[in-house]
């Protein structure tokens, strides 16, 4: 008799832990080979946990050191790169072509080596001492935002999300995403290549469920410092933008074509950072100047 | 009020640490190494090979080939196909993958590598364990991240390679010099001939394996073996574009003459003589700690030792009194050890040179004051010495020593040692000890030097600029302005 096959169960990424959703609502999502998958159709409860673990997660992974940082980021590029054969059935199960599936897969993984190379740069390129014409040494430097609440891109599955998560944690902000919503299957399987990347719980926390539902408590959150949206709907735009200002939270609209090669810079880290200015006097003695 | 009785530490004999070696007996070397010339080793034209030895022991650890000529123009004809027909056509993204999988590589055999330097090189485990070996790694790590982030590091401009660069290198860091001087060079899409200082080869030639398993395309990288005269070949070689030395004054001012008028780009990382300032407020205990890791560090084969040491006058018993006490302290001995502080001398040239610097110090009447420990009989070793009670013309105070030896000066006023400390022909790098953050900010923009450290000293990262003032070099190595030596715009 044929083996049967074991089938998996699709739920949800929280502080490290992959619970269901405390609903326990679903969705069903009809994949190509005629499989029906039970998605979870995750709660304002489920956001609001999320955003406890991301808080939680905040204060350790904006401390650890940039460079450690860019080491965990390419550790989620090798973790993908070596369950690439997974992504892709997934992906041709979602509707890719094969050769469409393989780009979304290759340009993923690029592009979480290309942000892991910026973490310990782009401070460097938007650090500046400035120049006050007081005897003062007067720097500032970016900082992460924190919190960062995320509506990931609908027509992709795996690219939209990467292009975002990979930015905002790069620059040691923690985040919750809510993966499309059509196609959310690779994303609970990214958050298993997360969970085994050395990226703490927490910092990274993936929810699928419906953007209607859930984008005007993603924006009216109040230990949220930023959010993003990935998707064109102009009446949740309006929504998000009046519910962030509760808490002036930073609002950004991305609504971008992931695949296109530029569209990834140091520019979408520092969207999420904070510019801090330190003033430190300078002693004004021994000014006899310098002669050698 | 009665002068106290100033305490004293007792060490006694029974403190002894035990031995605590690291084991060699997992690491992997051949008895001759060849040279690592478009991909493969290969046999030096003169056919000629030299001994490499274990300073700590004068035993012989490997047969090293001794390159000519002939070797340099193949090594570089290798560089420059590589560069025409693969490396500068190559996308950035694709380069930086290989530099992210030699720094993945060294980190996989980072504890081989480690023993080897400290076999090779004579320097404590500790040491190559858990600096050279790391940071090594990580000035890959860091530096294959730029590759494809040029045009945000200079905007406005169009950075491009330069083509084949020749590095030479010296033997105080090993590894992490090659790694200095490889990784930006190779982020940018050079490609490379590098020289390893002659006593110290058998870890650029690991590099050269890990290199070849990395997949590399051949010719990309090149290491050639030998003395003096490859360097000054692959210097006056006329199809290399950058020369990359780290190394003696000397012969960086040899040759910066040699190429003048060529267009070839150079950059210089050249000898030091810090001074390392202490101030009455400093936190003494520390600054203690931070005046003997500045010159002991790595035997004091370090450009930027803080061999000159400024205390002010109303601190100089106590920081004397307490340095006297901590160099007791330090372990002298056998590199392997783990507990080991300083290690043997690179080589019995380098030993003499410094037991006759210990001499002319005598000699220009200052005052030498060691560490009353033993010293293997076999194996090039010196015990940490200081000199008190020099003064700003004794050659120990000028000269650049590049062992465990500080000497030390007083001063009263801020003017004074911000005057004393310029007036020498280096500007490698200082240091300042002082609770005040207002006169750290004072000096570091009164000092002349690159690297100015406040409250630490000896610290690298691969994102920090390093490099010097004056006769100390220049060009900068670490961080984004690594980059721009290796680039034309």
């Amino acid at each position: 008799m044929e083996r049967i096959e074991v089938l998996k169960t699709y739920k949800i990424f929280i502080g490290g832990q992959f619970p269901r959703t405390e609903s326990g609502r679903y969705y069903p999502l009809k994949l190509k080979n005629n499989m029906t998958v039970n998605v979870s159709l995750s709660s304002r409860k489920d956001y609001r946990n999320a955003v406890i673990a991301a808080r939680g997660a905040f204060s350790g992974w904006s401390a650890r050191a940039a460079f450690n940082r860019g080491q965990i980021l390419y550790r989620i590029a090798e973790m993908l790169e070596g369950r690439k054969d997974q992504f892709l059935e997934e992906l041709k199960q979602l509707g890719y072509t094969p050769a469409a599936a393989k780009k979304e897969v290759e340009q993923s993984i690029d592009r979480l080596v290309y942000y892991a190379g910026w973490c310990d740069k782009y401070q460097q390129l938007f650090s500046s001492v400035n120049p006050v014409a007081t005897s003062h040494f007067n720097f500032s430097v970016p900082e992460p935002m924190g919190v960062v609440a995320i509506l990931a891109d609908e027509s992709s599955a795996l690219l939209g999300l990467v292009s975002v998560i990979a930015p905002a944690i790069a620059g040691g902000n923690t985040c919750i995403v809510l993966a499309s919503e059509s196609k959310p299957t690779c994303s609970i399987t990214f958050a298993e290549v997360i969970a085994t990347s050395d990226v703490p719980g927490g910092v990274v926390n993936i929810v699928t469920g419906s953007r209607k539902e859930l984008h005007s408590h993603f924006s009216s959150h109040m230990d949220v410092n930023a959010i993003i949206n990935c998707n064109t709907e102009k009446d949740f735009n309006k929504t998000i933008g009046e519910n962030a200002s509760l808490n002036v939270k930073r609002v950004f609209t991305w609504n971008r074509n992931w695949s296109d090669e530029k569209e990834q810079g140091p520019y979408y880290i520092t969207d999420l950072q904070e510019i801090k200015t330190t003033w430190h006097p300078i002693e004004n003695i021994g000014v006899s100047g310098i002669k050698y | 009020m009665a002068k106290k009785e100033a305490k004293k530490l007792e060490y006694f004999t029974d403190w002894k640490y035990a031995p605590s070696p690291e084991a060699t007996d997992h690491i992997r070397l051949q008895k001759q190494y060849d040279l690592f010339i478009n991909g493969k080793f290969v046999k030096p034209n003169s056919g000629k090979y030299f001994d490499t030895i274990n300073p700590a022991t004068e035993e012989k650890i490997s047969s090293i080939a001794e390159a000519n000529d002939k070797d340099v123009d193949s090594a570089v004809k290798a560089a420059r196909g590589a560069y025409d027909k693969i490396w500068s056509k190559m996308p950035a993204k694709e380069r930086a993958k290989y530099i992210y999988r030699i720094a993945r590589l060294i980190q996989e055999r980072a504890r081989e590598l480690s023993v080897i330097e400290t076999l090779d090189g004579g320097k404590s485990i500790r040491e190559s364990r858990d600096i050279d070996v790391p940071l090594a790694a990580n000035h890959f790590f860091y530096y294959a991240g730029w590759a494809d982030k040029l045009e945000y590091a200079f905007p406005n401009r169009n950075p491009k390679s330069l083509g084949v660069a020749g590095q030479v290198i010296p033997w105080n860091f090993p590894l992490l010099m090659a790694a200095w001087k490889i990784a930006p060079a190779l982020a940018t899409g050079n490609t490379v001939v590098l020289k390893p200082a002659e006593t110290t080869s058998l870890t650029a030639l690991k590099l050269a394996e890990i290199i070849q398993e990395s997949g590399l395309p051949d010719g990309v990288v090149n290491i050639i073996t030998g003395h003096g005269p490859v360097g000054a070949s692959m210097v006056n070689h006329k199809d290399i574009n950058k020369i990359a030395f780290t190394g003696s004054t000397g012969v960086g001012k040899w040759i910066q003459k040699a190429i003048a008028g060529t267009d070839k780009k150079l950059t210089l990382e050249l000898g030091g003589k810090a001074a390392n300032i202490i101030f009455e407020d400093a936190p003494i205990n520390q600054a203690v700690e931070g005046i003997i890791n500045g010159i002991f560090f790595n035997q004091g084969h370090v450009c930027c030792a803080g061999s000159r040491l400024f205390v002010q006058e109303s601190v100089a018993e106590e920081v004397i009194k307490k340095l006297k006490d901590r160099l007791e302290t330090l372990i002298v001995g056998d590199p392997l050890d783990k507990n080991t502080d300083i290690g043997a001398i690179n080589s019995k040239m380098q030993l003499n040179k410094i037991n006759e610097y210990l001499k002319i110090g005598i000699n220009d009447g200052a005052e030498m004051y060691q560490s009353s420990c033993s010293i293997p009989k076999k194996g090039f070793f010196v015990r940490p010495t200081l000199f008190l009670n020099t003064s700003q013309s004794h050659r120990i105070s000028q000269e650049e020593i590049f062992g465990p030896v500080l000497a030390i000066q007083t001063f009263r006023t801020i003017e004074e040692v911000i005057e004393k400390a310029n007036n020498i022909p280096y500007g490698l790098s200082a240091g300042v000890w002082t609770d005040k953050g207002s006169r750290i900010f004072n000096l570091t923009s009164k000092l002349r030097a690159g690297v100015v450290w406040a409250n630490t000293y000896n610290k690298f990262d691969p994102t920090s600029p390093f490099g010097g003032y004056k006769e100390s070099g220049f060009g900068r190595e670490g961080g984004l302005h690594g980059l721009m030596p290796y680039l034309k715009f």
